[in-house]
């Protein structure tokens, strides 16, 4: 990989998301007059337009945005380590667990506020990180690497037991209630405001940069465990810190908008198809590419059946499903 | 005389209570090629990536450069020592130069891309190999022998002072397994790069190792030139078959197992 194919490479994944980042905020229920949006003679209470912009579409484009960087760049670190293409965020009980946390203060009515983030964030942010932690008591670090095997068993156990309490917890609860958690468990990105976007930023940039500096050992990694140790990779570090990092991102967003399926697992794929398996290369184009994925999705979600919206984790399961369906066909005749 | 590159002294080794080597005591100098030989589940895996630091030897049993091996960083071990596996297969489509300029990893710093010297030196550890003509396709299209070839040429851009090669002919047909053993001979001539390397084809083994190592359960019972260790006595015993030796005029020592005679007792007549 040469310098001038990487920075070529970045700058047509970044062309492209900027594109979708101009276009995104145009799209929607209703048309916006950009002219009046940006006019500086009509006061902004009473500026239809740029409300629209501003306060409805754009937090929530940016929203988007980072989750869909967020979802795609764990899904490739978590393909990565474990050397498994089928591997996404979600496969460590991550999701579950967040759905459970939310589930719980959902059902148990709590409505109050820490620091701004409301009490259902900081549960199934709480939620994942449980899950995460139930994974890794589980597993055992032998011979200089984590069994990856009992890893993504244990992780479809403990997506198995929150699942289980999820449900029990929605049977007990009333009708209301019962609305509510059905649409946080589909996903969504429209209760949003620049509060939730700014206090998502933090975690998430500081865990691509984290993931980045190990990229370089990550390759080693998806290449072989024991080929990775000779050429002086510290393995288990390198294990230990990906999945405690990607699964950090990963909580962070799906606190905010509830499990979005489909994105970690898409996105790394396509890109890969097109940058090749470098995670130095492929994380940042990743990152754009998810944004940008996941920011259609949304404008897809909003205006497909407008004024009405359906919620985008069911746009990018309905994509990602037979995606999923054609990769494991692809797989199996290789 | 110098320090030994790499010493073992009462190595003892077992994956939860099931020992693999006992007693092992080892010294492997600058500049020597070496053959681990033995029936399978003699340990000879096991103790190529134990000195090659894969594995995590017991306290005070490996020294590298008189050394614990355990106080040696990651890095500096891969700097000087480079291990391959016997077979590799991919998740991801990486491609040939790929996998070749992974071998670079341990003298990268944190974020350096490769330097167009890494590039030079890949390059060359590809034109050593003969596999510069695929080195754009992806190492998951390629064929055993190849693929043998490519993780070698990677063991070689890691510039190390000694390889540690775990059965690198054992799949190959004759050509390949003469290309690969004398790609070996030359690095071992021309770069003194020590060569470890565990195989089962015993005539080969001793056409080209100076030294010998034959692992029976677990333990080194003969430690010697080729001559010294292929005897038919020892050879019964380990292998429990019948042999004849011949000696080739080429070079080495050919070993006829002699089959053993009709089962008296069966069923088959």
């Amino acid at each position: 990989m040469t310098k001038k194919h990487y920075i070529t490479t970045l700058g047509i994944f970044l062309i492209f998301l900027l594109a979708t980042l101009a276009i995104a905020p145009l799209i929607g229920a209703t048309d916006i007059n950009l002219r009046n949006a940006f006019s500086s003679e009509i006061p902004f209470k009473e500026n239809i337009d740029a409300h629209i912009l501003f306060l409805a579409r754009l937090p929530r484009i940016l929203l988007a945005g980072i989750a869909g960087s967020a979802l795609a760049i764990a899904g490739a670190v978590f393909q990565a380590l474990l050397r498994n293409d089928l591997a996404a965020p979600f496969t460590l009980g991550v999701s579950s667990g967040a759905a459970f946390g939310a589930v719980l203060s959902i059902a148990m009515g709590w409505t109050f506020r820490i620091m701004g983030i409301p009490a259902l964030s900081l549960f199934a942010f709480m939620g994942a990180l449980l899950a995460v932690a139930l994974v890794f008591s589980l597993v055992k670090v032998r011979h200089n690497e984590f069994q990856t095997s009992t890893l993504l068993l244990a992780g479809v156990t403990a997506n198995f037991f929150f699942a289980a309490l999820v449900m029990f917890i929605h049977y007990l609860s009333d009708f209301t209630q019962s609305f509510q958690i059905i649409r946080w468990l589909m996903g969504g990105l429209d209760i949003t405001d620049y509060a939730t976007v700014l206090s998502i930023i933090p975690p998430v940039a500081f865990g691509f940069f984290v993931l980045m500096l190990i990229a370089r050992d990550l390759n080693l990694i998806s290449a072989g465990v024991s080929t990775a140790l000779s050429r002086g990779v510290n393995v288990s570090r390198i294990q230990k810190t990906g999945f405690i990092v990607s699964s950090l991102i990963t909580g962070t967003v799906v606190a905010f908008t509830g499990p979005i399926g489909f994105v970690g697992l898409i996105a790394p794929h396509i890109v890969r198809l097109i940058v090749g398996p470098d995670l130095r290369l492929l994380l940042p184009c990743v990152m754009m590419f998810g944004a940008a994925f996941l920011i259609l999705c949304d404008a897809v979600a909003r205006t497909l059946i407008a004024p009405a919206e359906i919620p985008v984790g069911v746009i990018t399961a309905i994509l990602g499903g037979p995606f999923f369906v054609w990769l494991l066909k692809r797989k199996k005749n290789a | 005389m110098t320090s030994p590159l790499l010493t073992a002294k009462n190595l003892n080794f077992g994956y939860d209570d099931t020992p693999i080597l006992k007693n092992i005591f080892l010294k492997i100098e600058a500049g020597e090629f070496i053959g681990l030989i033995g029936p399978n589940g003699s340990g000879k895996s096991t103790l190529l990536k134990l000195l090659a630091g894969i594995l995590d030897a017991p306290a005070h049993s490996i020294y590298f450069k008189q050394q614990d091996i355990r106080q040696v960083t990651r890095k500096k071990l891969a700097q000087s020592i480079a291990w391959t596996p016997q077979e590799q297969n991919l998740a991801f489509d990486f491609k040939n130069s790929e996998v070749v300029l992974m071998g670079r990893h341990p003298h990268l710093s944190l974020l350096a891309m490769e330097s167009v010297n890494d590039f030079a030196i890949a390059k060359k550890a590809m034109e050593i190999t003969h596999t510069l003509a695929f080195s754009d396709r992806s190492f998951n299209e390629i064929s055993g022998g190849e693929k043998q070839r490519v993780l070698i040429a990677s063991a070689i851009a890691q510039e190390p002072e000694m390889m540690a090669l775990d059965e690198p002919t054992s799949a190959l047909d004759i050509k390949y397994q003469m290309q690969i053993l004398e790609i070996l001979q030359h690095l071992n001539q021309d770069r003194k790069t020590t060569i470890v390397l565990a195989m089962h084809d015993l005539h080969l083994a001793s056409k080209f190792c100076k030294r010998l190592l034959l692992l029976d359960n677990g333990k080194i019972v003969r430690d010697g030139t080729p001559d010294k260790v292929l005897e038919p006595g020892i050879l019964e015993k380990v292998y429990n078959i019948n042999v004849k030796l011949y000696r080739d005029p080429n070079g080495g020592v050919l070993v006829s197992p002699i089959p053993s005679s009709a089962p008296a007792s069966t069923d088959i007549a």
